[in-house]
Formats: structure tokens, C-alpha cells, sequence
């Protein structure tokens, strides 16, 4: 049975209370083992992780669903009003779904709008972006780790942080249009124009994030034997045919993994936005979480209700997302196979 | 030096330069000044003064107007170049400004001042740095305690993150079982619930289970990752199952075969995770606002908010306190990095 | 039970309630900064608990916004501090404690608060919930240097609101100035502007009736100075829904020649401006109705959940006091919330003449606020009408809508507010 031997001294002076206390948790798993199967072995393994997701997250999520069937400007569940579906139908009272200034709440469906060009833009380039620097980052070479560094360092900073960096280099007399009047350029406001504030909002999220995609997928590509590529090299294999033939597949599960967490993260997207144009100018960059959020919790103006019926919503187009997404890389999976 | 040329050129193939080593080049170094550069901004921006920083445009390293003792004064007087008419520049101390003409003296004779217009003289700057915004968070505000805090919680909460996730990890991707599926649909599911958006409920959850107020409710609620659980499990789906089957004619325990097999072999990926877990449960913010009331409790995020008022913002503590809590995170990145290369090449079982 | 045990439990009980007696009262203070109120508030305390070492108060110095979102939720649960300083003094009203009972001379407070007390309690109540710690009034700022520079002679006062805008534009375009004329993006720095146009905003009945000739002349001049380059996009029409967004940092770097906000950045900008640029306050411009600007302020209040009534009447007793009160009001620059202290006059702890010429400005135009001005921060409806103006008509100013579409939505958005809360 190979497995790792701790070999120094220090380490296995370290490591001992942790191998006992393993040793010690190994007497009543193999108590379930035993009384229970391999089926409740398994449900031993996930029930910590299964409690505190329900606890924390979904029992909460559960209490939304009840939020948003009531009204009043109470806090708490049992001093509110039940007024049905009212909250909903609010949203959904539009004379043109596609035009947002015709709807009652107009804020709700240009954020919606905003939001779905937001995904689909910033995903692909994320998602792009990733694959191409943890296919960089993969090749021999020196100094791997200072490179995977450089890459990763946004990710270490907080949302914050990140955003009030960016906000700086785009004020009207900061960095870039310092850069941009020594070239002889006139200086923009970048953030106060509608089309360049948006594409600033996707620039800085794939800035913030990048690392932590190229991560995974380098974990991924590394996992790949590098049997492999010797065995292709050897038979001469054009270098594209290797990418798409033994790179590609291979890697495809951390694909998956790397685009739903992009998608899901870019849906939810917050953060780093609402610090850099506080969803303006107007509404230009006003994602849908920011809509819930204010609406929420606004100050004076909550509407709980409205609020909680919108992250239903939002929740729900989050759900055939990534069933649509799961079900085809399924179907690709299969495909492969044969 | 052509060793050096060696290291630095090498690339695929060995021979002559691809066109892919070329692009490859380029995109490193791009992302070294897009990466890079910001980062580089905020370091030398924690070194101005307040009122260095509210200036436009920024100027690049943290300069101060150089401070003159002259005789006669008891406060050091700001030293500027003024031109004169006649296109001469002589270096003068202001000693007040009064509408728009400035009071201006030479440094070795104060007696005689001059009247200066303000656009006739630019302020003599020298590099200064203000190390004071690295030391009195620390004096006069709680800073090391909510250090303290900020690692604890970190490092309680990695450690429980990377047990339960590995666990349940491997329970879904090493077992079959009725509901498979549903529960991996579920923690998907949790994936799409941002906190911002269940911050009443939540809070009424925290309140019940009397988790309010201690670091204990910042740290439990946070460690079931999903992000975690998917890594791992797609990292396990490539183990070979021979090696647990083999293990399990040895008449191992599934514990042991957990323990011994796979969660060694996951390691790059366990590392990834740690790496994740211990910069997300760091750079917390919004949940440990919610659940801390005392401010001896607070970590480092909360207490670097607390330099907000409602109209002011105290930039110059912000940013230093931001590089500092920035380099605990990034040491654990450094030492956890080779965990990561060592790739699955090195078990060869087959 | 044995005598044995008796006596064990007799003396239990003893040493229990020796040791109960010599602990002293924690009392949590929760407290906010935008200056040195913090460290000032703390000065004070140190002196309170060498007075009273039975009484210890923890001041809690957070966020702004901790006290905005977190407060509400744990006050509706019931939980909280013992006391805090909040500005949505209104909002909250139903949480506060009632100190009549417990302070010593409640004719003090009613003397030097009343006229601050309604706007810090439900409607029609009398209870006396706290004091402020500093009253604000809204007005503008100008860079003095700026005008002088450009040799344009400053308006005085009963100037209008036309008369002043057509002089910052006349100094940055002399000047070269990005932003002639800046407003705080908050309804609340509307209001004032609103009101001097003749703006009612309360209805007949108290509910809201926003939309009126006074409110029009104001926004369309909001709309027309961002078209003619006399406001810039880039303050009102940068952020999204009712965020707030000042120009403070903009007006401290000499970047606007008028800063419409109000007498609590005078403390700040005595810190950031320094000496660099000469700025002073200067009165309210005027409109047909008025030359009035918005009054308000945060106050320090009992919350109705503690649980040690008597030693928060007691602290709060002392920091009302009037010598107390007033190092504080000296020591932070604050405006007297205070009826006896703002008529005596305050001797302000500041070198810099730019402060103490805006202090004594802002100090006359309390008595120069409009009888409906300081109705508002009393009225139930002021915050949300606030939010829906701010929120529209900054979508204006970004180009998403027009003025008339703005009207309809404010209202809609009013009524759809007011409604939800009174379920």
C-alpha cells in the first residue's frame, strides 16, 4: 500500500497527535462500517460537511423562500405580513420584458439585463483567460513559482481593495489618464461613462479572479501524465492535435469545475463592483445581487419582501444554468467515452 | 551570463524559438505589469500622508513637502522654489499664506519676508516615508488583537475546511450511492446562495443557536465550502480505484483508506484548497460584521472598516493595514506552492 | 437539608453577593467616527469612570455602516448596546429608552433639547430618549482662493441660487476648474435647495406630496447645470440607487469652486485642506420661498433593551451636563445641539480662521431655516422620500431618463414605500 512516510524527525514529531487522533476517529468509523455498509460509511463521510451546509446556508435560503411571500417592513419572519404572490407579480409587471423603462420595477430588470451580458462576456474571457495562462505557466521553465505568484496576487486581495486600487488609476486625473495625456490622448472618465464603466466592471473582476481559475486548472493540467505527452512527442504529433486530443479531455473535468464556479461567481457578481462604480453611473453596471441588496436592505427604503422574491428569482435562473451546463458536459463525457 | 541567458530562454522543444514561446513571453510579462503594477501602487501608497493621498494627480512615491528649521520659528516651515520675475529660482520657507500671495522668507534670513504669488513656487518634495500609518493602527488602535483574532479564526477554520471537505469529497466521488446526485445538486445549490442575499435569515439562524458575538459563530458556518468539495472530489475522480480496491483486500478500514490513500494523494489539491480557504476565511468581511458586536472580537476586515465614518474615510490607515494583513496570506502562498507541482507522476502505480 | 448544608448555602450566598456587589456596570457604548469624536468621546469616558469606578463603559468605535445595517437587526431581536450614537434617530424611535424617569431634572432637558426631541421619537410621544451630539444644517462651501484668483467678487448673502451659479461659472472657466458647482448625491442636500424654491414635501395629511412647482424649478436646474457643464456627471451621476456620494475629496483638492454639503465637513477639511487653499461656508443661496438649508444631526439615545436602566440615565446625565457637553461640542467642532450652549456661544479649540468664520456662519443660518426645513428630520417620511429623489433623479443626470419620467417614478416609488411600511 504505498503512501507517504513522514521521514523527518520534526515532521513526525508534528504529525503524531494528528496520526493518533486519526487512529482514534478509525474505531467508530469502523463501527459504522460494519453496522452500516459502505452506504453508511459514506453518509458518515458527508455528514459533517451535509449539516453545516444545511444549518448555514440552506435552511437560511428556505427562510428567504418564506421572506418572499410576505410584506410589512418588519424584520423578522414572525412579525410580518403574508400577502401571497404579490411580491412577485410586482416583478414581473412590465408592459415590454425587453424594455426595462416600461416595467414597475425597472431597476430589477436593467439589473437583470446587466447582469446577463456581465455573465456570458466575463465568463468567456475568464474562462479563456484561465486556460491560456495555466497552459503558459505549465511549460518547463524557470522560476514556475514566481510567474504562478504574479498571477495569483489579486486574488489574495480583499474585494475591497481591489476595487478602490482600480478606482484610483481611473479617477479623472489618476494613473491611466496621467499615462494616456503624455501620449498626447485625451484624459476619460472612465467610470462615469456608461459602455467604458461596464467594461471596466468585467476587466477588474477577470483581474481579481484569474489567478484562482489558472490555479485550477493548472492542478488539472498537472495531473496529466506526462507519459503522455512523451508518447506523443515520440510520434511526432503536431502540437495542436496534442491540445485537443490528450490536453483538452483530460483536463475537461477541471473545465467544468472552472466554468460553473465562473458562471455561478459571475451571477452573483458584488463585491468588487459595487466598491469601483457603486453600480453606475445611473444604473449602467447595477447587477442584480446590488438590486437585492439595496432593495433589502437599504436604509428606510427596505423592502424585504421584494428583496427576497428577486434572490428567488435569481436563485432559480442560477439552477437551469447550471443543470443546462452539467447536462451537456454530461453529454460530452459520454461522448468520449465511446 | 549565458547561463543566466540558459534559465531565463528556456522553453519547449529546445530548439529554436516557437511562435507559441514568443506569445507565451509576451503574456507573462503583460501580466506582470497588469498584475503586478496595481499591487506596486498600493505598497508605495501606504507610505503617503493623508493629504499626500486626496492629491491629483498621485504622484508615483510617497513624497513630503521637505520641512526647514529656520531660527526664530518654533514649528519646521515648509521649504518651496520660487521663480522670480527675472526667471531666477531661489529656495524660500513660507512662513503663511494669506488669500493668494504667499509670505515667503530665505531660510538663513527669516527677518525679511517677500510677498510671493502661489503660482510662482513649487513646494521642494523629497521621498518620505510615513511609517506612522504602519505603527498607529498598532499603538492607538486594537490592531495586533484583531491580528490575533484574524489567525485564529484562519487557521481553525482551514484546518476544519480541509477534514470536512476532503471527507465529504471523497465520500462523493469514491462511493455509490442511492442520492448521489441530490446531494451533489444541493451542494451546488449552496454554491448559488451569496451571503449578501440571505444576511436577515442568517442572522436570526446565528441569534437562535446563540452563535452571535463569538468567533466560534465567524468560523463554523463558513467551512462547508462548495467550492472546496467540487475541487477535491474532481481532483479524487482521478485516483485509480485499483488502489482502494487493493487496499480494501488488505482489510483496511474505509477510515484508513481515506486517511492513508487518497487524502495523500490529493494533496496538490488539498493545498489548492488550503491556500483558498485560508484567504477567503482572511479577507472575510461581510459575515464576521453580522455575527461580531464586540470589538474585541473583530478581525482584521472589520477592524480595517472600522477607519470609515460615515463621510470620511481614513485612506492612509486603510492602505497600510491592507498591506499588512495582504502578507500573512501570501507567506502560507509561498509555502504552500511546491505542495502543488508535485503532480500525481510521482506515485506510478500502474 | 443538614445545618451543614445550610450553612453551606448560606454562605454561598453571601460570598456570591459580595462578589456581585463589587463588579462593576459594563455599559457598551457604541459610537462612530467621521473625526476626532471618537477620541474626544473617549477622553470624557476615562473621566466619567474615574468619577463613577462603579460604572465601566466599553466604547465600541465602529464603522458607519455597522451601525446602519447591523443596529436595526439586532434592535428588532431584542439584543444590542446599551447606548449608541445614530443619525436615523427617527427610524428607530420605537427602540429607544425613555429617560424622564430616570434623569435627575428632566425641565433641564426639556429646556435645552426640546426643541431636538420630536425629531428623535415616535409621533406624538413624550418620552425623552437622549441628546445630540451635534446638530448639522446643510449649506454650501466655496475655495475663497478661487474666487480671488479669478478677481470674481464673491455673492453675499440673499443672493440666488441663479446668481451664484453663473459666478462659479465664471471662475472655472477663468480658472480652469473641473467641477464649478458640487452637491452632496443625497435627497437630503436636495431638500434644502427644494424647500428655498418652494418645495412643500408633506402632504395635508402628513403623507408625502413630493412632486410641486418648488420641486420642478429645483430639479430642472439640477438637469440643466450638468448639461451646461456647471455640475459635473461624475458626483451625481456615478453611483446607482439612493448610495451616497460627496465631493468632499474633490472640493479639498481645489477640483470644484462651490461644494453644496454641510457644517459637518468643517472638521474634516480643517485637517485635509490645511493651509493650502482660503474656504469658507457661506449662507444659504436663495429661491423665491427661501434661503434655507436642511438641519439634522446624529444623537446619543438609551436603547430600551439594557440592562442597567439607571446607570445609562446616570451616563447620560453627565454627558449632557452643560460643561461636558460643551468641551465636547469645542473639542470635535460640532454645532451646539444644545438651547442654552448655542445661545451663550461655544469658544471653538480650532487655530485655522476658515473654521471659525464657517462656524459662526453656519450658526446664523439655524436661525434662518425655514419653519418646514426643521419639520422635516421629524417627519416619518423624510428618509424615503429621500432615497426615491436621489435615486431618480441621478438617473437623470445619467442619462437614462427624463426629468418627466423622473417625477412619475419618485412618486411611484414614494407610495410603493410608504405602503409597505405601514402594513
Amino acid at each position: 500500500m504505498p503512501h507517504r512516510e513522514a521521514s523527518s524527525s520534526l515532521s513526525g514529531i508534528l504529525l503524531a497527535p494528528l496520526r493518533g487522533a486519526m487512529a482514534i476517529v478509525d474505531i467508530p468509523m469502523r463501527w459504522v462500517q460494519r453496522r452500516l455498509g459502505t452506504g453508511g460509511v459514506a453518509a458518515a463521510f458527508l455528514a459533517p460537511n451535509m449539516l453545516i451546509f444545511g444549518v448555514f446556508v440552506l435552511f437560511p435560503m428556505f427562510l428567504n423562500v418564506l421572506y418572499s411571500f410576505t410584506g410589512g417592513g418588519a424584520l423578522y419572519l414572525d412579525s410580518r405580513v403574508f400577502v401571497g404572490t404579490e411580491q412577485y407579480e410586482t416583478l414581473f409587471e412590465c408592459r415590454d420584458y425587453l424594455d426595462p423603462a416600461s416595467c414597475r420595477e425597472d431597476r430589477f430588470w436593467r439589473a437583470a439585463r446587466n447582469t446577463a451580458f456581465f455573465v456570458v462576456v466575463q465568463v468567456a474571457l475568464l474562462v479563456a483567460a484561465s486556460l491560456v495562462t495555466a497552459l503558459v505557466l505549465n511549460r518547463k521553465m524557470r522560476a514556475r513559482a514566481f510567474w504562478r505568484a504574479v498571477f495569483f496576487f489579486p486574488v489574495l486581495l480583499s474585494p475591497v481593495v481591489v476595487a478602490l486600487i482600480w478606482k484610483w488609476i481611473l479617477q479623472r486625473n489618476g494613473l491611466l489618464n496621467a499615462m494616456l495625456s503624455e501620449a498626447g490622448i485625451e484624459p476619460v472618465l472612465w467610470l462615469v461613462d456608461r459602455n467604458w464603466a461596464m467594461f471596466w466592471a468585467i476587466f477588474v473582476a477577470i483581474w481579481a479572479h484569474l489567478g484562482f481559475y489558472t490555479l485550477i486548472l493548472l492542478a488539472g493540467l498537472q495531473a496529466i501524465p506526462a507519459v503522455l505527452y512523451e508518447a506523443a512527442q515520440m510520434d511526432g504529433t503536431p502540437r495542436w492535435r496534442v491540445f485537443t486530443r490528450i490536453t483538452l479531455p483530460l483536463l475537461w473535468p477541471s473545465l467544468i469545475v472552472v466554468i460553473l464556479l465562473a458562471l455561478i461567481r459571475a451571477v452573483q457578481v458584488f463585491d468588487e463592483v459595487f466598491v469601483l462604480t457603486g453600480g453606475g453611473p445611473g444604473s449602467a453596471t447595477l447587477f442584480l445581487v446590488q438590486y437585492i441588496y439595496e432593495t433589502g436592505l437599504a436604509q428606510q427604503a427596505r423592502n424585504l419582501g421584494l428583496a427576497a422574491a428577486a434572490s428567488i428569482l435569481m436563485a432559480a435562473v442560477l439552477i437551469v444554468l447550471t443543470l443546462v451546463q452539467l447536462s451537456s458536459s454530461g453529454w460530452r463525457e459520454r461522448k468520449e467515452k465511446r | 551570463m549565458t547561463g543566466v541567458l540558459a534559465f531565463i530562454t528556456r522553453r519547449r522543444g529546445g530548439a529554436g524559438w516557437h511562435f507559441t514561446d514568443v506569445l507565451a513571453w509576451i503574456w507573462l510579462l503583460t501580466g506582470l505589469v497588469l498584475m503586478f503594477g496595481p499591487v506596486v501602487w498600493l505598497g508605495l501608497s501606504s507610505f503617503k500622508t493623508r493629504a499626500a493621498l486626496s492629491e491629483f494627480p498621485p504622484t508615483l512615491l510617497p513624497y513630503q513637502t521637505r520641512m526647514v528649521e529656520v531660527a526664530g520659528f518654533d514649528e519646521p516651515l515648509p521649504l518651496y522654489r520660487v521663480r522670480a520675475e527675472d526667471g531666477t529660482e531661489r529656495l524660500m520657507v513660507q512662513i503663511r499664506r494669506i488669500g493668494s500671495m504667499a509670505q515667503m522668507a530665505d531660510p538663513e534670513t527669516p527677518g525679511e519676508t517677500v510677498r510671493v504669488p502661489l503660482q510662482a513656487r513649487d513646494p521642494v518634495r523629497e521621498l518620505q516615508l510615513a511609517t506612522e500609518n504602519y505603527t498607529e493602527p498598532f499603538e492607538r488602535l486594537d490592531f495586533l488583537r484583531f491580528f490575533y483574532n484574524s489567525v485564529f479564526v484562519t487557521v481553525v477554520a482551514t484546518a476544519i475546511t480541509l477534514l470536512v471537505n476532503s471527507m465529504a469529497a471523497f465520500a462523493l466521488s469514491k462511493y455509490e450511492f442511492k442520492g448521489r446526485t441530490a446531494v451533489l445538486a444541493l451542494i451546488l445549490a449552496t454554491l448559488m446562495v451569496p451571503l449578501s442575499v440571505i444576511i436577515v435569515p442568517l442572522f436570526s439562524v446565528i441569534n437562535g443557536l446563540n452563535l452571535f458575538n463569538s468567533l466560534w459563530g465567524v468560523i463554523l458556518p463558513t467551512v462547508a465550502t462548495p467550492t472546496g468539495v467540487f475541487l477535491l472530489r474532481q481532483y479524487m475522480l482521478t485516483i485509480p480505484d485499483e488502489l482502494l480496491e487493493a487496499a480494501r483486500m488488505d482489510h483496511a478500514s474505509e477510515w484508513k483508506i481515506y486517511w492513508r490513500i487518497v487524502l495523500p494523494l490529493a494533496m496538490p489539491a488539498v493545498a489548492v484548497l488550503a491556500i483558498f480557504s485560508v484567504m477567503w476565511r482572511w479577507n472575510d468581511f461581510l459575515w464576521p460584521l453580522i455575527v461580531l458586536s464586540d470589538r474585541e472580537l473583530y478581525t482584521i476586515q472589520v477592524g480595517l472598516n472600522s477607519f470609515q465614518g460615515e463621510l470620511n474615510v481614513q485612506w492612509h490607515y486603510v492602505l497600510a493595514m491592507t498591506v499588512v494583513s495582504m502578507l500573512p496570506v501570501v507567506a502560507i502562498f509561498a509555502f504552500l506552492q511546491r505542495f502543488i507541482t508535485t503532480g500525481i507522476a510521482s506515485t506510478g502505480i500502474k | 437539608m443538614s445545618t451543614k448544608g445550610m450553612f453551606l448555602a448560606a454562605l454561598g450566598f453571601f460570598l456570591s453577593g459580595t462578589v456581585y456587589a463589587q463588579e462593576p456596570v459594563e455599559l457598551r457604548f457604541l459610537w462612530y467616527s467621521d473625526g476626532n469624536e471618537g477620541e474626544v468621546m473617549a477622553d470624557l469616558l476615562a473621566r466619567f469612570q474615574e468619577e463613577n469606578p462603579d460604572i465601566k463603559v466599553v466604547l465600541d468605535n465602529v464603522a458607519y455602516t455597522v451601525i446602519r445595517d447591523q443596529l436595526p437587526a439586532q434592535l428588532e431581536a431584542g439584543e444590542g448596546p446599551d447606548l449608541a450614537r445614530i443619525t436615523t434617530l427617527k427610524d428607530l424611535a420605537p427602540h429607544w429608552l425613555d429617560l424622564r424617569d430616570l434623569i435627575e431634572d428632566p425641565a433641564y432637558w426639556e429646556e435645552n433639547f426640546g426643541a431636538y426631541l420630536d425629531w428623535m421619537r415616535p409621533e406624538g410621544s413624550d418620552m425623552i430618549p437622549g441628546y445630540m451630539t451635534q446638530l448639522t444644517i446643510t449649506g454650501p462651501f466655496v475655495n475663497r482662493t478661487l474666487f480671488e484668483q479669478a478677481g470674481v467678487e464673491l455673492p453675499g448673502e440673499g443672493a440666488t441660487w441663479d446668481e451664484w451659479a453663473t459666478a462659479v461659472k465664471q471662475v472655472a472657466e477663468n480658472q480652469g476648474i473641473p467641477i464649478p458647482l458640487a452637491m452632496d448625491r443625497s435627497g437630503h442636500r436636495f431638500a434644502g435647495p427644494a424647500i428655498s424654491m418652494g418645495a412643500k414635501f408633506i402632504g395635508e395629511d402628513g403623507e408625502p406630496a413630493v412632486i410641486d412647482s418648488g420641486f420642478r424649478a429645483m430639479a430642472e436646474r439640477i438637469a440643466s447645470w450638468h448639461g451646461d457643464g456647471i455640475m459635473s456627471p461624475e458626483i451625481w451621476g456615478s453611483v446607482s440607487g439612493a448610495t451616497l456620494r460627496g465631493a468632499n475629496e474633490e472640493f479639498a483638492n481645489a477640483e470644484v469652486v462651490m461644494y453644496y454639503s454641510g457644517s459637518w465637513q468643517i472638521s474634516q477639511f480643517a485637517e485635509t485642506i490645511g493651509d493650502a487653499f482660503d474656504w469658507a461656508a457661506v449662507p444659504n443661496p436663495c429661491g423665491p420661498e427661501a434661503c434655507t438649508g436642511l438641519p439634522g444631526g446624529a444623537g446619543v439615545v438609551g436603547i430600551k433593551y439594557t440592562e442597567h436602566p439607571e446607570e445609562v440615565a446616570k451616563l447620560m446625565d453627565w454627558l449632557a451636563s452643560e460643561p461636558v457637553l460643551k468641551e465636547f461640542y469645542e473639542r470635535t467642532l460640532f454645532l451646539p445641539g444644545h438651547a442654552g450652549l448655542a445661545k451663550a456661544g461655544l469658544d471653538y479649540k480650532s487655530d485655522n480662521p476658515s473654521v471659525k468664520a464657517s462656524l459662526d456662519t453656519f450658526v446664523k443660518e439655524v436661525g434662518k431655516l425655514a419653519p418646514l426645513a426643521n419639520r422635516m428630520p421629524a417627519w416619518d417620511w423624510a428618509n424615503i422620500s429621500y432615497a426615491a429623489i436621489i435615486t431618480r433623479l441621478g438617473q437623470v443626470v445619467a442619462g437614462e431618463m427624463s426629468l418627466e419620467d423622473a417625477y412619475d417614478r419618485i412618486e411611484d416609488d414614494i407610495d410603493q414605500q410608504v405602503s409597505e411600511a405601514k402594513r
